[in-house]
Protein backbone atom coordinates (compact mmCIF):
# COMPACT_ATOMS: atom_id res chain seq x y z
CA UNK A 1 0.00 0.00 0.00
CA UNK A 2 1.30 3.43 -0.98
CA UNK A 3 1.10 6.52 1.22
CA UNK A 4 -0.38 9.11 1.14
CA UNK A 5 -3.85 7.73 0.47
CA UNK A 6 -6.25 9.83 -1.58
CA UNK A 7 -9.73 9.62 -0.08
CA UNK A 8 -11.04 13.02 -1.17
CA UNK A 9 -12.75 12.00 -4.41
CA UNK A 10 -15.47 14.68 -4.09
CA UNK A 11 -12.85 17.38 -4.58
CA UNK A 12 -11.46 15.78 -7.71
CA UNK A 13 -10.51 12.38 -9.10
CA UNK A 14 -7.39 11.08 -10.80
CA UNK A 15 -7.75 10.65 -14.56
CA UNK A 16 -8.41 7.02 -15.45
CA UNK A 17 -5.52 5.60 -17.52
CA UNK A 18 -8.02 4.47 -20.19
CA UNK A 19 -9.13 8.10 -20.48
CA UNK A 20 -5.55 9.36 -20.77
CA UNK A 21 -4.85 6.85 -23.55
CA UNK A 22 -7.92 8.00 -25.47
CA UNK A 23 -7.09 11.68 -25.23
CA UNK A 24 -3.35 11.74 -25.97
CA UNK A 25 -3.48 11.55 -29.80
CA UNK A 26 -5.63 14.70 -29.80
CA UNK A 27 -2.70 16.74 -28.53
CA UNK A 28 -0.36 15.69 -31.33
CA UNK A 29 -1.38 14.02 -34.59
CA UNK A 30 -5.11 14.85 -34.26
CA UNK A 31 -4.71 18.44 -33.12
CA UNK A 32 -7.21 20.10 -35.48
CA UNK A 33 -9.72 22.80 -34.62
CA UNK A 34 -13.20 21.28 -34.52
CA UNK A 35 -14.53 24.44 -36.15
CA UNK A 36 -12.30 24.09 -39.24
CA UNK A 37 -14.75 23.00 -41.93
CA UNK A 38 -12.47 22.75 -44.94
CA UNK A 39 -9.80 20.14 -44.16
CA UNK A 40 -9.37 16.73 -42.68
CA UNK A 41 -7.73 17.98 -39.48
CA UNK A 42 -10.89 19.88 -38.62
CA UNK A 43 -13.16 17.02 -39.65
CA UNK A 44 -11.27 14.56 -37.47
CA UNK A 45 -11.52 16.86 -34.48
CA UNK A 46 -15.19 17.53 -35.11
CA UNK A 47 -16.01 13.85 -35.37
CA UNK A 48 -14.23 13.19 -32.07
CA UNK A 49 -16.15 16.02 -30.39
CA UNK A 50 -19.47 14.72 -31.73
CA UNK A 51 -18.64 11.27 -30.44
CA UNK A 52 -17.93 12.75 -27.00
CA UNK A 53 -21.22 14.66 -27.08
CA UNK A 54 -23.06 11.40 -27.68
CA UNK A 55 -21.17 9.62 -24.89
CA UNK A 56 -21.97 12.40 -22.39
CA UNK A 57 -25.59 12.75 -23.48
CA UNK A 58 -26.07 8.99 -23.12
CA UNK A 59 -25.03 9.18 -19.47
CA UNK A 60 -28.04 11.37 -18.68
CA UNK A 61 -30.55 10.13 -21.26
CA UNK A 62 -30.27 13.25 -23.42
CA UNK A 63 -29.48 13.94 -27.04
CA UNK A 64 -25.94 14.68 -28.31
CA UNK A 65 -27.10 17.96 -29.88
CA UNK A 66 -28.13 19.24 -26.46
CA UNK A 67 -24.62 19.26 -24.97
CA UNK A 68 -22.87 22.64 -24.62
CA UNK A 69 -19.22 22.33 -23.64
CA UNK A 70 -17.85 24.71 -21.02
CA UNK A 71 -14.66 25.16 -19.00
CA UNK A 72 -16.19 23.29 -16.07
CA UNK A 73 -19.29 22.99 -13.95
CA UNK A 74 -18.82 26.39 -12.32
CA UNK A 75 -19.24 27.94 -15.73
CA UNK A 76 -22.16 25.59 -16.49
CA UNK A 77 -23.96 26.65 -13.30
CA UNK A 78 -23.34 30.34 -14.05
CA UNK A 79 -24.57 29.87 -17.61
CA UNK A 80 -27.71 28.02 -16.54
CA UNK A 81 -28.83 30.55 -13.94
CA UNK A 82 -27.71 33.78 -15.54
CA UNK A 83 -28.49 32.59 -19.07
CA UNK A 84 -32.07 31.64 -18.21
CA UNK A 85 -32.62 34.73 -16.07
CA UNK A 86 -31.38 37.02 -18.82
CA UNK A 87 -33.30 35.38 -21.64
CA UNK A 88 -36.64 35.00 -19.86
CA UNK A 89 -36.61 38.10 -17.65
CA UNK A 90 -39.76 39.45 -19.29
CA UNK A 91 -41.69 36.34 -18.26
CA UNK A 92 -40.81 36.33 -14.58
CA UNK A 93 -38.37 37.34 -11.87
CA UNK A 94 -38.28 34.44 -9.44
CA UNK A 95 -35.74 31.62 -8.99
CA UNK A 96 -35.85 28.82 -6.41
CA UNK A 97 -32.79 27.00 -5.10
CA UNK A 98 -31.50 25.35 -1.91
CA UNK A 99 -29.22 26.62 0.87
CA UNK A 100 -26.89 23.62 0.52
CA UNK A 101 -26.16 24.06 -3.19
CA UNK A 102 -22.62 24.56 -4.48
CA UNK A 103 -21.26 28.11 -4.28
CA UNK A 104 -21.40 28.37 -8.09
CA UNK A 105 -25.20 28.21 -7.79
CA UNK A 106 -25.55 30.24 -4.59
CA UNK A 107 -23.27 33.05 -5.70
CA UNK A 108 -24.83 33.21 -9.17
CA UNK A 109 -28.25 33.40 -7.49
CA UNK A 110 -27.04 36.14 -5.15
CA UNK A 111 -25.73 38.16 -8.05
CA UNK A 112 -29.13 37.88 -9.76
CA UNK A 113 -30.72 38.92 -6.47
CA UNK A 114 -28.64 42.09 -6.45
CA UNK A 115 -29.81 42.73 -10.01
CA UNK A 116 -33.44 42.60 -8.90
CA UNK A 117 -34.45 38.95 -9.18
CA UNK A 118 -36.30 37.37 -6.31
CA UNK A 119 -34.55 34.26 -5.01
CA UNK A 120 -35.96 31.65 -2.65
CA UNK A 121 -33.31 29.62 -0.81
CA UNK A 122 -34.99 26.49 0.53
CA UNK A 123 -33.78 24.97 3.78
CA UNK A 124 -33.39 21.19 3.53
CA UNK A 125 -34.47 18.70 6.19
CA UNK A 126 -31.99 17.57 8.85
CA UNK A 127 -30.69 14.80 6.59
CA UNK A 128 -30.18 17.22 3.69
CA UNK A 129 -33.15 16.13 1.59
CA UNK A 130 -35.53 18.58 -0.07
CA UNK A 131 -39.14 17.47 -0.38
CA UNK A 132 -41.13 17.84 -3.61
CA UNK A 133 -43.91 19.54 -1.63
CA UNK A 134 -41.47 22.09 -0.27
CA UNK A 135 -40.22 22.89 -3.77
CA UNK A 136 -43.71 23.06 -5.26
CA UNK A 137 -44.82 25.41 -2.51
CA UNK A 138 -42.07 27.85 -3.47
CA UNK A 139 -42.96 27.77 -7.19
CA UNK A 140 -45.33 30.47 -8.41
CA UNK A 141 -46.52 31.98 -11.70
CA UNK A 142 -43.38 34.17 -11.90
CA UNK A 143 -40.90 31.36 -11.20
CA UNK A 144 -38.50 31.06 -14.12
CA UNK A 145 -36.23 28.37 -12.77
CA UNK A 146 -35.74 25.86 -9.98
CA UNK A 147 -32.21 24.60 -9.35
CA UNK A 148 -31.68 21.53 -7.14
CA UNK A 149 -28.44 19.56 -7.14
CA UNK A 150 -28.52 15.82 -7.76
CA UNK A 151 -26.01 14.94 -5.04
CA UNK A 152 -24.35 17.13 -2.45
CA UNK A 153 -20.58 17.49 -2.47
CA UNK A 154 -20.23 17.45 1.33
CA UNK A 155 -22.82 15.08 2.71
CA UNK A 156 -23.52 13.05 -0.42
CA UNK A 157 -27.30 13.31 -0.10
CA UNK A 158 -29.02 12.27 -3.33
CA UNK A 159 -32.20 14.22 -4.05
CA UNK A 160 -35.33 12.63 -5.49
CA UNK A 161 -35.22 14.65 -8.70
CA UNK A 162 -37.98 12.61 -10.32
CA UNK A 163 -40.49 13.57 -7.63
CA UNK A 164 -39.20 17.15 -7.48
CA UNK A 165 -39.39 17.55 -11.28
CA UNK A 166 -42.95 16.26 -11.32
CA UNK A 167 -43.95 18.60 -8.50
CA UNK A 168 -42.46 21.64 -10.23
CA UNK A 169 -44.16 20.98 -13.57
CA UNK A 170 -47.48 20.23 -11.89
CA UNK A 171 -47.38 23.62 -10.19
CA UNK A 172 -46.09 25.63 -13.16
CA UNK A 173 -45.38 23.82 -16.46
CA UNK A 174 -43.39 26.83 -17.70
CA UNK A 175 -40.89 26.80 -14.84
CA UNK A 176 -37.56 25.37 -15.97
CA UNK A 177 -35.77 22.74 -13.90
CA UNK A 178 -31.97 22.78 -13.59
CA UNK A 179 -29.74 20.40 -11.70
CA UNK A 180 -26.08 20.69 -10.79
CA UNK A 181 -25.35 16.98 -11.31
CA UNK A 182 -21.59 17.26 -10.84
CA UNK A 183 -21.30 14.88 -7.88
CA UNK A 184 -24.04 12.48 -8.92
CA UNK A 185 -23.40 12.04 -12.63
CA UNK A 186 -21.67 8.77 -13.36
CA UNK A 187 -22.42 7.55 -9.85
CA UNK A 188 -26.22 7.35 -9.73
CA UNK A 189 -28.52 7.00 -12.74
CA UNK A 190 -29.89 10.21 -14.27
CA UNK A 191 -32.66 10.41 -16.82
CA UNK A 192 -33.53 13.89 -18.01
CA UNK A 193 -36.91 12.71 -19.33
CA UNK A 194 -38.01 10.87 -16.21
CA UNK A 195 -36.78 13.75 -14.02
CA UNK A 196 -38.34 16.41 -16.29
CA UNK A 197 -35.06 18.32 -16.36
CA UNK A 198 -34.41 21.25 -18.68
CA UNK A 199 -30.76 21.98 -17.87
CA UNK A 200 -28.02 19.86 -16.29
CA UNK A 201 -24.48 20.88 -15.24
CA UNK A 202 -21.74 18.28 -15.58
CA UNK A 203 -18.04 18.15 -14.79
CA UNK A 204 -15.33 15.91 -16.21
CA UNK A 205 -12.85 15.85 -13.34
CA UNK A 206 -15.31 14.39 -10.83
CA UNK A 207 -15.72 11.30 -13.02
CA UNK A 208 -12.08 10.39 -13.67
CA UNK A 209 -11.67 12.79 -16.57
CA UNK A 210 -9.36 15.81 -16.78
CA UNK A 211 -9.90 19.22 -15.15
CA UNK A 212 -10.83 22.21 -17.29
CA UNK A 213 -13.87 20.87 -19.09
CA UNK A 214 -17.55 20.57 -18.26
CA UNK A 215 -20.88 20.70 -19.99
CA UNK A 216 -24.31 22.19 -19.74
CA UNK A 217 -27.06 20.02 -21.16
CA UNK A 218 -29.82 22.27 -22.54
CA UNK A 219 -33.13 20.72 -23.61
CA UNK A 220 -34.14 21.14 -27.25
CA UNK A 221 -37.66 19.66 -27.15
CA UNK A 222 -39.33 21.84 -26.09
CA UNK A 223 -36.53 24.28 -26.76
CA UNK A 224 -34.93 25.98 -23.76
CA UNK A 225 -33.19 29.28 -24.53
CA UNK A 226 -30.33 30.92 -22.69
CA UNK A 227 -28.37 34.09 -23.25
CA UNK A 228 -24.62 33.35 -23.53
CA UNK A 229 -22.12 34.63 -21.00
CA UNK A 230 -19.31 34.55 -23.56
CA UNK A 231 -19.72 36.02 -27.03
CA UNK A 232 -17.52 35.30 -30.02
CA UNK A 233 -17.46 32.90 -32.93
CA UNK A 234 -20.87 31.42 -32.19
CA UNK A 235 -19.63 27.96 -31.16
CA UNK A 236 -21.96 25.60 -29.33
CA UNK A 237 -25.02 26.97 -31.15
CA UNK A 238 -24.21 30.45 -29.92
CA UNK A 239 -24.52 29.50 -26.26
CA UNK A 240 -20.79 29.35 -25.57
CA UNK A 241 -18.25 30.77 -27.96
CA UNK A 242 -14.60 29.78 -27.90
CA UNK A 243 -12.50 27.12 -29.64
CA UNK A 244 -13.38 23.71 -28.26
CA UNK A 245 -10.75 22.01 -26.07
CA UNK A 246 -10.78 18.88 -28.21
CA UNK A 247 -8.44 16.64 -26.15
CA UNK A 248 -10.30 17.48 -22.94
CA UNK A 249 -13.68 16.94 -24.57
CA UNK A 250 -12.61 13.57 -26.01
CA UNK A 251 -11.40 12.57 -22.56
CA UNK A 252 -14.61 13.77 -20.89
CA UNK A 253 -16.61 11.66 -23.35
CA UNK A 254 -14.55 8.55 -22.66
CA UNK A 255 -14.82 9.13 -18.90
CA UNK A 256 -18.61 9.39 -19.20
CA UNK A 257 -18.73 6.22 -21.28
CA UNK A 258 -16.72 4.27 -18.69
CA UNK A 259 -18.81 5.69 -15.84
CA UNK A 260 -22.03 4.59 -17.52
CA UNK A 261 -20.76 1.11 -18.34
CA UNK A 262 -19.37 0.45 -14.87
CA UNK A 263 -21.79 2.41 -12.69
CA UNK A 264 -23.73 -0.46 -11.15
CA UNK A 265 -20.69 -2.56 -10.34
CA UNK A 266 -18.60 0.37 -9.12
CA UNK A 267 -21.37 1.73 -6.95
CA UNK A 268 -21.80 -1.61 -5.19
CA UNK A 269 -18.07 -1.89 -4.61
CA UNK A 270 -17.77 1.66 -3.22
CA UNK A 271 -20.75 1.12 -0.98
CA UNK A 272 -19.15 -1.98 0.50
CA UNK A 273 -15.95 -0.01 1.18
CA UNK A 274 -17.88 2.92 2.64
CA UNK A 275 -19.92 0.67 4.92
CA UNK A 276 -16.75 -1.11 6.02
CA UNK A 277 -15.22 2.26 6.92
CA UNK A 278 -18.34 3.40 8.78
CA UNK A 279 -18.79 0.14 10.67
CA UNK A 280 -15.08 -0.06 11.46
CA UNK A 281 -14.97 3.43 12.95
CA UNK A 282 -18.23 3.23 14.90
CA UNK A 283 -17.28 -0.19 16.31
CA UNK A 284 -14.29 1.40 18.01
CA UNK A 285 -15.41 4.96 18.78
CA UNK A 286 -18.53 6.36 20.41
CA UNK A 287 -19.97 9.86 20.07
CA UNK A 288 -19.68 9.70 16.27
CA UNK A 289 -22.49 11.38 14.34
CA UNK A 290 -23.44 10.97 10.69
CA UNK A 291 -24.04 14.14 8.69
CA UNK A 292 -26.64 13.53 6.00
CA UNK A 293 -28.73 10.39 5.46
CA UNK A 294 -27.78 7.30 7.47
CA UNK A 295 -25.57 5.23 5.14
CA UNK A 296 -26.88 1.90 6.43
CA UNK A 297 -30.58 2.77 6.75
CA UNK A 298 -30.99 4.95 3.64
CA UNK A 299 -28.21 3.97 1.23
CA UNK A 300 -30.35 5.02 -1.74
CA UNK A 301 -30.32 8.61 -0.51
CA UNK A 302 -26.53 8.81 -0.26
CA UNK A 303 -23.66 8.59 -2.76
CA UNK A 304 -22.09 5.20 -2.23
CA UNK A 305 -18.55 6.58 -1.86
CA UNK A 306 -19.50 9.32 0.61
CA UNK A 307 -19.15 9.30 4.37
CA UNK A 308 -19.38 12.53 6.37
CA UNK A 309 -19.16 12.11 10.12
CA UNK A 310 -18.52 14.28 13.14
CA UNK A 311 -16.28 13.12 15.95
CA UNK A 312 -17.73 14.99 18.91
CA UNK A 313 -15.27 16.86 21.15
CA UNK A 314 -12.49 16.75 18.53
CA UNK A 315 -11.80 19.68 16.23
CA UNK A 316 -11.66 18.75 12.54
CA UNK A 317 -8.47 20.48 11.49
CA UNK A 318 -6.49 18.98 14.36
CA UNK A 319 -7.75 15.58 13.23
CA UNK A 320 -6.70 16.29 9.64
CA UNK A 321 -3.24 17.03 10.99
CA UNK A 322 -3.12 13.60 12.57
CA UNK A 323 -4.34 12.02 9.34
CA UNK A 324 -1.50 13.55 7.38
CA UNK A 325 -1.02 10.41 5.28
CA UNK A 326 -4.68 10.42 4.28
CA UNK A 327 -6.21 13.10 2.07
CA UNK A 328 -9.71 13.86 3.40
CA UNK A 329 -11.46 17.13 4.14
CA UNK A 330 -13.25 18.80 7.03
CA UNK A 331 -16.12 21.23 7.52
CA UNK A 332 -14.10 22.90 10.25
CA UNK A 333 -13.78 26.67 9.97
CA UNK A 334 -10.03 26.40 10.31
CA UNK A 335 -9.78 24.64 6.96
CA UNK A 336 -11.75 27.25 5.04
CA UNK A 337 -10.56 30.62 3.85
CA UNK A 338 -13.59 32.33 5.39
CA UNK A 339 -13.01 30.95 8.92
CA UNK A 340 -16.68 29.90 8.93
CA UNK A 341 -17.60 26.26 9.47
CA UNK A 342 -19.33 24.43 6.63
CA UNK A 343 -22.48 26.26 5.51
CA UNK A 344 -23.90 22.92 4.38
CA UNK A 345 -23.71 21.38 7.84
CA UNK A 346 -25.01 24.58 9.44
CA UNK A 347 -28.02 24.57 7.10
CA UNK A 348 -28.83 21.09 8.43
CA UNK A 349 -28.90 22.53 11.94
CA UNK A 350 -26.05 20.27 13.05
CA UNK A 351 -24.75 22.85 15.52
CA UNK A 352 -21.51 24.70 14.97
CA UNK A 353 -19.57 22.45 17.32
CA UNK A 354 -20.40 19.35 15.26
CA UNK A 355 -19.66 21.20 12.01
CA UNK A 356 -16.19 21.95 13.41
CA UNK A 357 -15.74 18.25 14.17
CA UNK A 358 -16.72 16.90 10.77
CA UNK A 359 -14.62 14.85 8.38
CA UNK A 360 -15.62 14.01 4.80
CA UNK A 361 -14.36 10.77 3.31
CA UNK A 362 -14.74 10.50 -0.47
CA UNK A 363 -14.06 6.95 -1.57
CA UNK A 364 -13.38 6.49 -5.26
CA UNK A 365 -12.58 4.07 -8.08
CA UNK A 366 -9.00 3.45 -7.01
CA UNK A 367 -9.38 3.00 -3.25
CA UNK A 368 -8.80 -0.47 -1.82
CA UNK A 369 -9.98 -2.45 1.18
CA UNK A 370 -6.45 -2.34 2.57
CA UNK A 371 -6.57 1.47 2.48
CA UNK A 372 -9.94 1.48 4.25
CA UNK A 373 -8.55 -0.68 7.05
CA UNK A 374 -5.51 1.57 7.41
CA UNK A 375 -7.79 4.62 7.66
CA UNK A 376 -10.05 2.97 10.26
CA UNK A 377 -7.03 2.24 12.42
CA UNK A 378 -5.47 5.69 12.02
CA UNK A 379 -8.75 7.56 12.62
CA UNK A 380 -9.53 5.51 15.71
CA UNK A 381 -6.12 6.11 17.26
CA UNK A 382 -6.04 9.80 16.37
CA UNK A 383 -9.53 10.57 17.67
CA UNK A 384 -8.76 8.75 20.92
CA UNK A 385 -5.52 10.71 21.36
CA UNK A 386 -7.17 14.06 20.61
CA UNK A 387 -10.03 13.30 22.98
CA UNK A 388 -7.50 12.75 25.76
CA UNK A 389 -6.37 16.30 24.94
CA UNK A 390 -9.88 17.73 24.80
CA UNK A 391 -11.39 19.63 27.75
CA UNK A 392 -14.83 19.01 26.22
CA UNK A 393 -14.30 15.26 26.22
CA UNK A 394 -13.23 15.48 29.87
CA UNK A 395 -16.41 17.39 30.74
CA UNK A 396 -18.49 14.87 28.83
CA UNK A 397 -16.84 12.01 30.77
CA UNK A 398 -17.64 13.87 34.00
CA UNK A 399 -21.29 14.06 32.98
CA UNK A 400 -21.25 17.79 32.25
CA UNK A 401 -23.47 18.92 29.36
CA UNK A 402 -21.29 21.28 27.34
CA UNK A 403 -24.40 23.09 26.14
CA UNK A 404 -25.16 24.10 29.73
CA UNK A 405 -21.98 26.17 30.03
CA UNK A 406 -21.88 29.93 29.42
CA UNK A 407 -19.19 30.08 26.73
CA UNK A 408 -17.60 33.30 25.61
CA UNK A 409 -17.61 33.39 21.81
CA UNK A 410 -14.59 35.15 20.38
CA UNK B 1 -1.98 25.04 4.94
CA UNK B 2 1.57 24.26 5.87
CA UNK B 3 2.39 24.25 9.56
CA UNK B 4 5.66 25.41 11.08
CA UNK B 5 7.93 22.70 12.46
CA UNK B 6 7.40 24.07 15.97
CA UNK B 7 3.61 23.79 15.71
CA UNK B 8 3.94 20.21 14.47
CA UNK B 9 6.41 19.39 17.24
CA UNK B 10 4.08 20.68 19.98
CA UNK B 11 1.07 19.05 18.31
CA UNK B 12 2.76 15.67 18.15
CA UNK B 13 4.37 15.92 21.59
CA UNK B 14 2.23 18.29 23.62
CA UNK B 15 3.73 19.29 26.97
CA UNK B 16 1.86 19.26 30.25
CA UNK B 17 -1.39 17.67 29.11
CA UNK B 18 -3.77 16.91 31.93
CA UNK B 19 -5.82 18.31 34.76
CA UNK B 20 -5.46 19.34 38.38
CA UNK B 21 -8.25 19.13 40.93
CA UNK B 22 -10.23 22.33 40.36
CA UNK B 23 -11.16 22.50 44.04
CA UNK B 24 -7.55 22.50 45.22
CA UNK B 25 -6.68 25.79 46.98
CA UNK B 26 -3.33 25.95 45.17
CA UNK B 27 -4.93 25.61 41.73
CA UNK B 28 -6.25 28.28 39.38
CA UNK B 29 -8.32 27.26 36.35
CA UNK B 30 -8.94 29.19 33.17
CA UNK B 31 -11.51 27.99 30.61
CA UNK B 32 -11.76 30.16 27.50
CA UNK B 33 -13.17 29.96 23.99
CA UNK B 34 -16.37 28.30 22.78
CA UNK B 35 -17.16 24.99 21.06
CA UNK B 36 -19.18 26.85 18.41
CA UNK B 37 -16.05 28.82 17.46
CA UNK B 38 -14.00 25.66 17.13
CA UNK B 39 -11.64 26.19 20.05
CA UNK B 40 -11.78 25.79 23.81
CA UNK B 41 -8.74 25.92 26.08
CA UNK B 42 -8.52 24.84 29.67
CA UNK B 43 -5.31 25.96 31.36
CA UNK B 44 -4.54 25.30 35.03
CA UNK B 45 -1.78 26.57 37.26
CA UNK B 46 -0.50 25.34 40.60
CA UNK B 47 0.82 28.17 42.75
CA UNK B 48 3.07 28.22 45.80
CA UNK B 49 4.25 31.48 47.43
CA UNK B 50 3.21 33.49 44.38
CA UNK B 51 5.17 31.27 41.97
CA UNK B 52 3.66 28.95 39.36
CA UNK B 53 5.17 25.57 40.22
CA UNK B 54 3.25 23.54 37.67
CA UNK B 55 0.83 24.00 34.79
CA UNK B 56 -1.46 21.75 32.77
CA UNK B 57 -3.75 22.17 29.77
CA UNK B 58 -6.37 20.54 27.61
CA UNK B 59 -7.42 22.03 24.30
CA UNK B 60 -10.18 21.43 21.77
CA UNK B 61 -9.02 23.21 18.66
CA UNK B 62 -6.79 23.16 15.63
CA UNK B 63 -3.12 22.20 15.72
CA UNK B 64 -2.05 25.79 16.28
CA UNK B 65 -4.41 26.12 19.24
CA UNK B 66 -3.01 22.94 20.78
CA UNK B 67 0.56 24.14 20.18
CA UNK B 68 -0.18 27.62 21.59
CA UNK B 69 -1.55 26.24 24.84
CA UNK B 70 1.19 23.63 25.12
CA UNK B 71 3.81 26.37 24.74
CA UNK B 72 1.96 28.62 27.20
CA UNK B 73 2.19 25.99 29.96
CA UNK B 74 5.93 25.65 29.30
CA UNK B 75 6.46 29.39 29.42
CA UNK B 76 4.68 30.09 32.68
CA UNK B 77 6.21 27.33 34.78
CA UNK B 78 8.56 28.93 37.31
CA UNK B 79 7.17 32.43 36.75
CA UNK B 80 5.58 34.56 39.42
CA UNK B 81 1.91 35.39 38.90
CA UNK B 82 2.90 38.94 37.95
CA UNK B 83 5.38 37.74 35.34
CA UNK B 84 2.89 35.29 33.85
CA UNK B 85 0.23 37.99 33.64
CA UNK B 86 2.63 40.02 31.50
CA UNK B 87 2.90 37.37 28.76
CA UNK B 88 1.67 38.70 25.43
CA UNK B 89 0.22 36.67 22.59
CA UNK B 90 2.85 38.09 20.24
CA UNK B 91 5.52 36.09 22.08
CA UNK B 92 3.60 32.90 21.23
CA UNK B 93 3.11 34.02 17.63
CA UNK B 94 6.84 34.56 17.29
CA UNK B 95 7.92 31.38 18.99
CA UNK B 96 5.55 29.19 16.92
CA UNK B 97 5.77 31.14 13.67
CA UNK B 98 1.99 31.41 13.47
CA UNK B 99 0.50 32.76 10.24
CA UNK B 100 -2.00 35.67 10.44
CA UNK B 101 -5.08 33.39 10.31
CA UNK B 102 -3.87 31.59 13.44
CA UNK B 103 -3.17 34.63 15.62
CA UNK B 104 -6.48 34.13 17.41
CA UNK B 105 -5.03 30.88 18.81
CA UNK B 106 -2.26 32.82 20.57
CA UNK B 107 -4.78 35.37 21.86
CA UNK B 108 -6.81 32.55 23.33
CA UNK B 109 -3.70 31.14 25.04
CA UNK B 110 -2.97 34.57 26.57
CA UNK B 111 -6.58 34.79 27.73
CA UNK B 112 -6.32 31.31 29.25
CA UNK B 113 -3.26 32.28 31.31
CA UNK B 114 -5.00 35.43 32.57
CA UNK B 115 -8.20 33.52 33.36
CA UNK B 116 -6.26 30.93 35.38
CA UNK B 117 -4.47 33.67 37.36
CA UNK B 118 -7.78 35.49 38.00
CA UNK B 119 -9.37 32.28 39.22
CA UNK B 120 -6.48 31.65 41.61
CA UNK B 121 -6.61 35.22 42.92
CA UNK B 122 -10.36 35.05 43.43
CA UNK B 123 -9.93 31.93 45.54
CA UNK B 124 -7.42 33.74 47.74
CA UNK B 125 -9.16 37.09 48.09
CA UNK B 126 -11.76 35.60 50.38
Amino acid sequence: MKLPIFMDNHSTTPVDQRVVDTMLPYFTEKFGNAASRNHVFGWTAEAAVENARAQIAALIGGDAKEIVFTSGATESDNLALKGVASFYKKLGNHIVTVETEHKAILDSAKRLQREGFEITFLRPAKDGTVSPEQVAEAVGPKTLLVSVMLANNEIGVVQDLEAIGAAIKAKNPKTLFHSDAVQGAGKVPIDVERMKLDLVSLSSHKMYGPKGVGALWVRRKPRVRIDPLIDGGGHERGMRSGTLAVPLIVAFGRAAEIAKAEMAEESARLRALRDRLFRGITAKLNEVYVNGPDPLEHPERRLSGNLNISFAFVEGESLLMALKDVAVSSGSACTSASLEPSYVLRALGAGDDLAHSSIRFGIGRFNTEEEIDYVIDLVTKSVSRLRELSPLWEMHQDGIDINSIQWTPH
Amino acid sequence: MAYSDKVIEHYEHPRNVGSFDKGDEEVGTGLVGAPACGDVMKLQIKVKDGVITDAKFKTFGCGSAIASSSLATEMIKGMTLEQAAEIKNTQIVQELNLPPVKIHCSVLAEDAIKAAIDDYKKKHSR
